[in-house]
């Protein structure tokens, strides 16, 4: 199985944003999707640090990808989406708004965040060209191997959420700005204070939610270490790991080991433990009984 | 925006009072045949129960010294009137008034739910289901009773109506007005 | 043209009543996973379906069948036997929003109009003229994301018609982009028809304290008194760092009577009201109110004054997104 680095759905410095993605030419993966996938607003402040990060990655030897918006509105987003493919390499898209832009027949991927959750589906977006799908991460695994089944018939790889806070919502709201009195054309980029998302308790203090501007993510971390077995059997091609601000490198390093028999799902929830003594798992939508339910072990079949 | 907080009358206290020493047994068992009687002329009402059709439910008229017990038991219903806090695994409560405007769709269970007219407890599902088939049977609990009359219905019929008018409590379905 | 009420109906009676009251037309769901309203003891059986739209046809109402969650892999049959159904009970449209379920729509059922769903968060003119392209889309329901000069700059790029929402119950995350409820309880909008579903609702009155609580998740605390929202999930009260509050939405619900005017200059057709799970009562008194104000609006009169308040969650009402400030 191969090992896919999500678009970092946070709002980083340009500075921690270029040494991320410099890090990742020698981290032990094969894919890395890159741009913004959140809030159009933050792209100014990076933008002209892609086409270096493309041209490092592919150097690395690495397939590289580019996002679209999750939700686009504005004339300035439609705008930035009918560009995507002007970049030279594959385009994510992440709002069917992308394809809408894209050259018929054109090979393309496609994000977490478009609603892939049948055969029919599948079968439309490889007939326009799609050659790799993310799924959503809401699927249970019964789903996810129903899918990978159709697809695998079509030609079209399977990608699964295997790391990382999870993306539950998409708002035309922005709630970092909300949060300090302010509008969202006003937001003075609020949100570029919590490179994790912030977290959010409820009334008796547990946590629940994570806030990230226009996204609502979980207040866990999705980990699908114990699951690696049933997606292996399933057919699915990847895992897709979602960048967090601490310990990214170990953390690529650690699913690369276990993916390659060399440790144990075990292994990896202590090491991620330790990375962070503060996070909390979960991998519920693939086996539990809700998304946030962990189930420390592999899913009985 | 301004509200407009709705008026539900409340049962009188001092006739509530008697009602403290009422026998209930015989309540109790004209009810189950009152019920029993919706049940035929609206099985739509226990079939849309769906999977609650054999959950029980407890209906509690807070202005009133006791609560109705509905056990929808597959379509052939039970109620039982008690004293005691009741038995069920839903239960609703609010003035008789409110209980009998949901049912007569005089008001909307939502609307007393937000206001708080009317609590709901316990399986909040099934509380639903029933709301639902109950809004949906269109009763009208005073036909029913007066159709039990025989020749006398008319009559009945009219005290109803008198009550209604005279103590804002919903005895009856509402006209549907205002067609286009 | 006077513009469209488009209303709900969860229960035959409800359609009746949103009928007689005043609707051009309804739109209603099966009784099962294939429509967003999926709650106990509401919406249709086949029967009923095909009752309730001879009835409707009977007083010149149109019938919109929605059949907008996300069919399950696997079980894409269920799916695909309510699009052949609606057809049969007589719908004049269907309301969808998986890509799949239109493609199969288009290609097995040409004549059945079809109408894009909110659940497919279609947001800007291009994807808009995209599903017209694609699936042969005459109608998109509009996310509830957008202002009303942003639905205006969409009329003004598609001959695609647009209905949007005016009343009831509103969402704060883009529709069928939202999986906060299965995260907490299992059940979501897109694969089960159900958000914060009532059948993870509990409710813990301590002396006066009403504390409501999702999944084990407390989300609404009360005082006696005050009024008691439910506990949908993006609504709720809870706190980061030193801040509590409705950190999403207040317990508010949509209400844009006033903005119908704005609307239909924006070039709106159709005006949709939300609420399949509310009462007979609740959708006759809605629908009465709206339909005087299109009436009036078509005539040349001032908009009436709203008495809608009461019916509405928390009592508090917004105009969501319509007024670019909510954001």
């Amino acid at each position: 199985m191969e090992l896919t680095v999500g678009p970092n759905q946070f709002f980083w410095s340009a500075d921690r944003w270029t040494s991320f993605h410099d890090d990742l030419a020698s981290a032990p993966v094969d894919r890395v999707v890159l741009g913004e996938l959140v809030c159009s607003k933050r792209l100014p402040f990076y933008q002209d640090r892609i086409p270096d990060a493309i041209g490092t990655l592919i150097e690395a030897g690495k397939e590289v990808a580019l996002t679209s918006l999750a939700l686009v509105t504005l004339k300035r987003e439609r705008k930035l989406t009918s560009e995507l493919a002007e970049m030279g390499v594959e385009v994510e898209i992440n709002d069917l708004t992308a394809l809408a832009h894209l050259p018929e027949g054109i090979r393309f991927s496609v994000g977490p965040l478009v609603n892939v959750y049948n055969e029919g589906t599948i079968a439309w977006l490889a007939s326009r060209g799609a050659a790799r799908i993310c799924l959503p991460p809401e699927l249970p695994l019964a789903s996810v191997e129903t899918l990978t089944a159709a697809a695998t018939n079509l030609g079209v790889a399977i990608e699964v959420w295997g790391h990382g806070r999870l993306p539950l919502a998409i708002s035309g709201r922005c709630y970092h700005a909300r949060l300090h009195g302010r509008t969202k054309d006003n937001c003075q980029f609020a949100c570029e204070d919590d490179p994790d998302g912030l977290d959010i308790q409820t009334l008796d203090g547990q946590p629940f939610l994570a806030m990230n501007g226009v996204q609502t993510l979980s207040d866990t971390y999705a980990c699908a270490a114990y699951q690696i077995g049933a997606l292996e059997k399933s057919g699915v091609a990847a895992l897709r790991l979602s960048p967090q601000s601490n310990g990214f490198g170990e953390l690529s390093r650690l699913y690369r080991q276990l993916l390659d028999g060399e440790c144990d799902a075990d292994h990896v929830a202590d090491a991620i433990g330790r990375i962070d003594g503060n996070i909390r798992l979960s991998d519920g939508f693939l086996t539990g009984a809700r998304g946030v339910d962990w189930s420390g072990k592999p899913a009985q079949p | 925006m301004t509200q407009s907080p709705l008026q539900i009358p409340r049962f009188p206290a001092v006739l509530a009072y008697p009602l403290r020493a009422m026998p209930l047994v015989p309540l109790s068992l004209s009810l189950t045949a009152y019920s029993r009687k919706i049940a035929k002329s609206h099985p739509g009402l226990f079939r849309r129960l769906g999977e609650y059709g054999h959950t029980k439910f407890v209906l509690d008229p807070t202005d009133l010294p006791f609560v109705i017990c509905l056990h929808p038991n597959g379509g052939v219903p039970r109620v039982i009137v008690t004293r005691g806090p009741g038995e069920g695994t839903a239960r609703i409560a609010g003035p008789l008034a409110a209980l009998l405007g949901l049912v007569h769709g005089a008001f909307d269970g939502d609307a007393l739910f937000f206001s708080r007219d009317l609590v709901v407890e316990g399986d909040t599902a099934a509380a639903l289901a029933l709301r639902n088939a109950v809004d949906d049977a269109e009763l009208d609990l005073s036909r029913e009773v007066s159709d039990l009359t025989g020749p006398m219905a008319p009559p009945v019929q009219r005290m109803f109506v008198f009550l209604e008018r005279h103590t804002g409590v919903s005895l009856t379905r509402p006209e549907e007005a205002g067609a286009w | 043209m006077v513009m469209e009420i488009v209303c709900p109906a969860g229960t035959p009676a409800a359609l009746r009543a949103a009928v007689k009251a005043g609707a051009h037309t309804i739109y209603c769901g099966f009784a099962d996973e294939t429509n967003a309203r999926n709650f106990p003891g509401l919406n249709f059986d086949r029967a009923e379906m095909r009752e309730g739209v001879a009835f409707a046809h009977s007083h010149g109402t149109k019938v919109l069948i929605a059949i907008n969650t996300f069919p399950r892999a696997g079980d894409e049959a269920i799916w695909h036997r309510a699009v052949s159904d609606a057809e049969s009970c007589g719908a004049d449209a269907v309301i969808l929003a998986d890509i799949g379920l239109l493609d199969y729509a288009a290609r097995n059922h040409p004549g059945l109009r079809r109408h894009l769903s909110v659940q497919a968060a279609a947001a800007n003119a291009d994807v808009i003229n995209f599903y017209a392209d694609a699936f042969g889309v005459k109608r998109v329901v509009l996310p509830r994301v957008l202002s009303v000069p942003e639905i205006a700059a969409i009329n003004a790029e598609t001959e695609v018609e647009t209905e949007v929402f005016v009343f009831g119950g509103l969402c704060v995350m883009a529709e069928g982009r939202c999986s906060l409820s299965s995260y907490a309880t299992g059940l979501s909008p897109n694969m089960n028809g159900v958000c914060s579903p009532a059948s993870h609702v509990e409710y813990h009155d301590d002396d006066g304290v009403l504390d409501a609580r999702l999944g084990g998740y407390t989300i609404h605390r009360v005082e006696a008194k005050d009024s008691a929202p439910y506990p949908t999930l993006c609504k709720g009260c809870f706190s980061t760092g030193d801040k509590t509050g409705h950190l999403f939405e207040d317990a508010v619900s949509l209400n844009a009577e006033q903005l119908i005017p704005q609307l239909q200059k924006a070039g709106v057709i159709a005006l949709k009201i939300e609420g399949r799970q509310r009462s007979r009562s609740y959708v006759a008194q809605v629908v009465r109110n709206f339909r005087a104000a299109v009436d009036a609006l078509e005539a040349g009169k001032p908009m009436p004054e709203g008495m809608l308040a009461r019916l509405s969650e928390g009592q508090a009402m917004t105009t969501g997104a319509y007024k670019k400030t909510w954001r």
